[in-house]
């Protein structure tokens, strides 16, 4: 196992330095462990052969004066390190979460990520802060013990160094002959201490089964299981820490013993005796602890590689087209579709019709096209219905809308039915979705106040226009109704809300991307994208969300996503997708009866 | 009056049936350390004695003593390890099944909502593990460790020996607890800074579409460089704290080194110690603080385990939710009754249900709708026996099912709790848990019945593993493995709790066709809030803030104005289904 990511000293300068601290620390706390035990060995054997206490009274002080040093240099040593750590973990979040929020929006797989942007990464503070200094002085102090000693006795010394190397290797090979055992071992845990959880989420389940009670006799066998299947992993875990402190230990032994006899008949003085004593057991100190601190190792350097594999991943999307001023947000090296230098920016007329011209789609790595062949029109100020089942495409074809995805077959092109068709991919992403007032299905509200959620698209909008959206919306009374109305905190993913009233926001937040659309520099129409508004709802909500979409459907674009023709009162026209092509003949809209 | 102990006590208490295990570990690792000390010791012992000339006999004992030493310890931290390890464990394994126990008395169903939730209280059980291994074992090792090696300092030099024991005190109780004391205001510091953090990252990787769509992205990104900008700031600033505690303890050594030497030189000069002596006290004060190394680091642990601590017994100490109340005479009627219940989840919470009354004779199928909130569940968890009523009565077979054991009425009451849970395990394990003596061609037949047969049979048959909640099966296929065990129960009455939820109208229709078709002639409540196939039931109910504002045949409700929802906004909206209320 490597102890160190070439790529984390590669791309961190933060490591660098922090590298480079650590070995000045490091020689620096070496000397002062020499010069402790001299100066000991010098005071011990000095008084012994009846050097009085005065004679001595500068040695002793000079004891006093290395334990300050020390402790200065072990607490400064600490303060830069967890300081390293803090900003080494604050680069690759930074990177991390950038390298995300560059990728297609829809795709953006996030759990893990969350996790490893936050809590994973914190693996890191006892790798770059124990770990790596540990590594280092685990290399300078055998070596500068080695050097004194081999001055002193050699003997002692050949002993140290015949020994020294023994722990690295009966490591290797205990680890060695462990490794696919305990991998084994490691993977049966997981799956005995997961039984755990799934019981007790699965409670009510269980008492309504009248099985509760067999279950703990059950938990009581799976937790033993668990029991001997982790002593059989420990005991073999613990083998590589056995060997380590036996030979660490037995080798001090052989060095006492030896110099004790050497002394005995002659051959050393006390002293020297004494020095190779004290500073026997420091040449295997560092590496005891390092057998110690092993796991924050493999553990900050799993977070380190799985950071680094994340970055490496390519991005599925190239649609996130960045401000022209965010440079300071988005890395300078992200790839940028070339089509969308603004340059060559098209900007189509304030109310245009939008083709699909024969588009096709194809997920990234699959073979299954999402949609195929779809030839369709949107007229302006006209609603279409898309009906299909899951499956069907309709997703993909909202994605070509908004931008974040590109059609791998076909083109879309918009322009007013008078102008030249300009096709959408010529026109900057950013700039097509300022003129999108878009609901999805599930909505994604922010911990912030129900005004800054409903101000997401349009961050200067007056209080009165979020409240014009919010009426239009019918979220007014819901939002008079709690704590704080407009300055409520919606709480983490807009927890406080119910799927129908966080809609009900969502749709407030169409209202006024629709209205500052409307208002802004270069006024446009702009484009309703709905997605399953009312899925999942019960029908108070879906009933205020319908009316809510009734209106901001009213005079403008729009198209409708949905499982069945239950929308068709709402649409001029109903197009039905199957298996990505479209199926039935566009036509006009049928009654909600005879759609069914 | 266990109350009144700290959780720390309450958490090592429940270690006491594996005391002789913790104090063999305790020795062993005692053994260990003192090995470690007494090695050098010795072999200072036997230098300074050589140093003297002596006959070779006199050093034989102090030669095997040392290589004696020098193999024990490594031989006693092994021990140690295992013994401790292995007793934690079988802690765990009591505590787990104390814990599930009471859970299980308790319905944990309306304490733990959220997965969570449950994985923390999971992770709390496990730190009983992790304060028993590293807070007890080596705090109770250094202590007696500790009290020998004063003892021998004493013995050698009074002073020497009082120094030692103060320097020991100190770097091994004083300062973890004051640098765990210090670090706990920062600790809140770091973890307020690190949920702003996660608050921010969650809404760029998860809220993605919405910031892209509305162009706030740049915006969600500048406010992650933020939070992420404020936690680097309160790491860099409390990493002094800690560097102090690291500091802190190498002084203490270092100065009490200094302190020894100054008092043995001293004390040499005085001729009140010789040159053994000396060499032994010394570099007995120079090993020492082996021992008190592993304790900051398990000082600095326990804040985090007796939050644990205090949350496991917070379930712990729960009563349980539903009792046993005493019989009453029987009444000759068939079918549920339910009188004037009335139901709130605290005292000064609410009424969930406030005055219900509802009559299901026999073989008769009800749907009980309502918008969320309606107090619907709570109707089922009376009904499942999760929870008691605070008034009213519930008869069944004119039996009040408060008089009787919660099992026994589950033996007559089942049917689909609300989100059922799949487990990690096989079909079949999932179908045997409502039925543990169902024979493979009665699991296959249950699995005809809901219309899982043919995907069960295409997966891999009865052996198929479902996957962590089920996740390798299809929405719809989890709803209908859940009906089945429910039918498998064969109960007297079928209770569903939105058995529907979270699938698409497709599948939700299919869903309902193939549950009334499994279910004709047994009697059932289907709790629900959408409207699909509610023609096929005998009577339809609609509750509203836990009142029931209407209720009777579908044909005879739908011909009313406002349909099955009265008082509520035409329905006429809803994408699902058709629009039943204008027929």
């Amino acid at each position: 196992m490597r102890p160190l990511d070439p790529r984390l000293v590669r791309t961190t300068r933060a490591v660098r330095v922090h590298l480079a601290v650590t070995v000045t620390c490091g020689a620096a706390a070496t000397g002062l462990i020499l010069l402790q035990a001299w100066l000991v060995a010098h005071a011990v054997a000095g008084a012994g052969a009846g050097i009085g206490a005065q004679a001595l009274a500068g040695t002793v002080g000079a004891v006093a004066l290395v334990a300050l040093v020390r402790a200065a240099l072990s607490a400064g040593a600490e303060t830069m390190a967890l300081r390293s750590a803090a900003v080494v973990k604050s680069d690759l979040r930074r990177r991390l979460v950038r390298h995300v929020a560059g990728g297609d929006p829809a795709t953006a797989d996030g759990g893990e990520l969350v996790t490893l942007a936050t809590r994973g990464l914190d693996a890191l503070d006892d790798y770059v802060a124990r770990y790596l200094p540990q590594l280092v002085l685990a290399v300078l102090v055998p070596a500068a013990v080695l050097v004194v000693v081999v001055r002193a006795d050699w003997l002692s010394a050949l002993v140290i160094a015949l020994t020294l190397p023994l722990i690295p290797l009966f490591m290797a090979l205990v680890g060695w002959h462990t490794q696919a055992r305990t991998r084994r071992q490691w993977r049966l845990l997981e799956r005995l201490g997961g039984h755990f959880l799934d019981v007790v989420e699965g409670l009510p389940t269980l008492a309504l089964f009248r099985r509760a009670k067999s279950e703990a006799a059950l938990i009581r066998r799976v937790t033993e299981e668990h029991r001997t299947a982790t002593m059989g992993t420990l005991r073999v875990a613990f083998l590589s820490a056995f060997v380590l402190e036996l030979l660490a230990t037995l080798a001090v032994a052989l060095v006492a013993v030896e110099v004790g006899l050497r002394l005995l008949y002659g051959h050393l003085d006390l002293e020297t005796a004494l020095l190779v004593l004290i500073l026997a057991p420091e040449a295997y100190l560092p590496l005891r602890e390092v057998g110690a601190r092993f796991h924050a190792s493999t553990e900050g350097l799993a977070a380190a590689e799985q950071v680094f594999a994340a970055l490496e991943r390519p991005r599925t999307g190239a649609t996130h087209t960045p401000e022209p001023g965010d440079s300071r947000v988005l890395p300078a090296s992200r790839p940028v579709p070339a089509r969308e230098s603004p340059g060559t920016a098209a900007r189509p007329g304030p109310a245009p019709e939008i083709r699909f011209h024969d588009v096709g789609f194809v997920h990234p790595g699959r073979s299954e096209p999402a949609l195929a062949g779809v030839d369709l029109t949107l007229r302006p100020g006209a609603t279409v219905l898309v009906t299909g089942r899951s499956g069907a495409g309709k997703t993909s074809l909202l994605s070509l809308l908004l931008r974040f995805t590109e059609p791998s077959a076909g083109r879309i092109t918009v322009g007013a039915p008078g102008e030249e068709p300009v096709d959408l991919r010529d026109v900057p992403a950013q700039e097509w979705r300022r003129r999108i007032a878009w609901v999805p299905q599930r909505p994604y509200l922010f911990d912030a106040s129900v005004a800054d959620n409903i101000r997401l698209g349009a961050p200067e909008a007056s209080d009165a226009a979020v409240r014009r959206a919010a009426r239009l919306a019918e979220a007014e009374e819901l939002i008079a109704a709690l704590p704080d109305g407009y300055a409520t905190r919606l709480g983490e993913r807009g927890s406080r809300l119910s799927a129908g009233q966080g809609q009900r926001i969502a749709l407030a937040r169409a209202f006024l991307r629709q209205e500052t659309a409307q208002e802004g520099d270069a006024a446009v129409a702009p484009i309703v994208l709905l997605d399953e508004p009312t899925a999942h709802l019960d029908p108070e909500n879906a009933a205020a969300v319908r009316a809510g979409v009734a209106r901001l459907l009213s005079g403008h674009t729009g198209v409708i996503v949905a499982h069945d023709a239950g929308w068709a009162d709402l649409a001029d026209e109903v197009v039905h997708l199957d298996a990505g092509r479209i199926a039935a003949p566009v036509g006009t809209a049928l009654p909600a009866g005879a759609a069914r | 009056m266990t109350r009144t102990r700290g959780p720390l006590t309450r958490m090592i208490a429940l270690a006491r049936p594996r005391g002789s295990r913790f104090a063999l570990g305790v020795l062993a690792g005692a053994t260990a350390t003192a090995a470690g000390v007494g090695l050098l010791v010795v072999a200072a012992w036997l230098i300074a004695t050589a140093a003297t000339h002596p006959p070779i006999t006199a050093l034989s004992v102090a030669v095997v003593a040392t290589r004696a030493l020098g193999v024990t310890r490594g031989l006693a931290r092994y021990l140690e390890r295992l013994v401790t390890h292995d007793a934690a464990l079988r802690t765990l394994a009591d505590v787990r099944v104390r814990v599930y126990a009471r859970l299980a008395r308790t319905e944990p169903i309306h304490r733990f909502r959220t997965g969570d939730l449950v994985t923390r209280l999971v992770s709390d059980t496990d730190a009983t593990q992790d304060l028993l291994v590293r807070g007890l074992t080596p705090p109770l090792a250094a202590l007696v460790t500790g009290a020998g090696v004063v003892t021998v300092a004493t013995a050698l030099l009074v002073p020497g020996g009082v120094l030692l024991a103060a320097g020991l005190v100190l770097a091994g109780l004083a300062v973890p607890l004051v640098a765990a004391a210090a670090g706990r205001e920062p600790g809140r510091r770091r973890a307020a800074a690190r949920a702003a953090l996660s608050t921010a990252v969650v809404d760029v990787v998860h809220g993605a579409p919405d910031l892209v769509v509305y162009g706030a992205m740049p915006a969600a990104l500048a406010r992650v460089e933020e939070a992420g900008a404020e936690l680097t700031r309160v790491e860099r600033r409390d990493a002094g704290l800690l560097g102090l505690g690291a500091g802190a303890s190498a002084l203490i050594a270092g100065l009490t080194l200094w302190g020894t030497l100054l008092l043995g030189v001293g004390a040499v000069g005085s001729g009140t110690l010789g040159a053994v002596p000396l060499a032994v006290l010394v570099l007995t004060a120079l090993a020492a603080f082996e021992i008190v190394a592993p304790l900051p680091g398990a000082a600095a642990r326990l804040g985090a385990v007796r939050a644990a601590g205090v949350r496991l017994f917070d379930v712990l100490d729960t009563p349980p939710a539903v009792e046993v109340r005493p019989a009453r005479p029987v009444l000759p009627e068939r079918g549920l009754r339910i009188s004037g219940l009335r139901v709130r989840y605290g005292p000064a919470e609410p009424w969930a249900l406030d005055g219900v009354d509802l009559d299901v004779p026999p073989g008769r199928r009800i749907a009980v709708l309502g918008p969320s909130g309606a107090g619907k569940s709570t109707l089922a968890d009376v009904l499942f026996r999760f929870r008691d009523p605070d008034e009213g009565t519930v008869l069944l077979d004119g039996v009040d099912i408060t008089t009787q054991e919660p099992d026994t009425v589950r033996a007559r009451v089942s049917g689909v709790p609300q989100d059922p849970h799949v487990f990690a395990s096989t079909v079949r394990e999932n179908l045997r848990l409502a039925r543990p003596d169902a024979s493979d061609p009665e699991l296959w037949d249950v699995l005809e019945r809901v219309r899982l047969a043919s995907d069960v049979h295409a997966a891999g048959g009865l052996d198929t593993e479902v996957g962590t909640h089920g996740t390798r099966l299809s929405g719809g296929m989890r709803q209908r493995l859940a009906l089945a065990r429910a039918l498998l129960v064969e109960p007297d009455l079928l209770v569903l709790d939105e058995p529907t939820a979270h699938l698409d109208p497709e599948t939700r229709d299919a869903v309902l066709d193939d549950l009334l078709a499994a279910t004709t002639g047994h009697t059932m409540i289907l709790i629900t809030h959408d409207l699909s196939r509610l023609d096929r039931f005998d009577q339809i109910v609609v509750m509203v803030g836990g009142r029931v504002v209407r209720r009777g045949a579908p044909e005879q409700l739908s011909a009313l104005p406002g349909g099955y929802h009265a008082g509520l906004p035409s329905q006429s909206g809803h994408s699902g289904g058709p629009a039943l209320c204008s027929r």
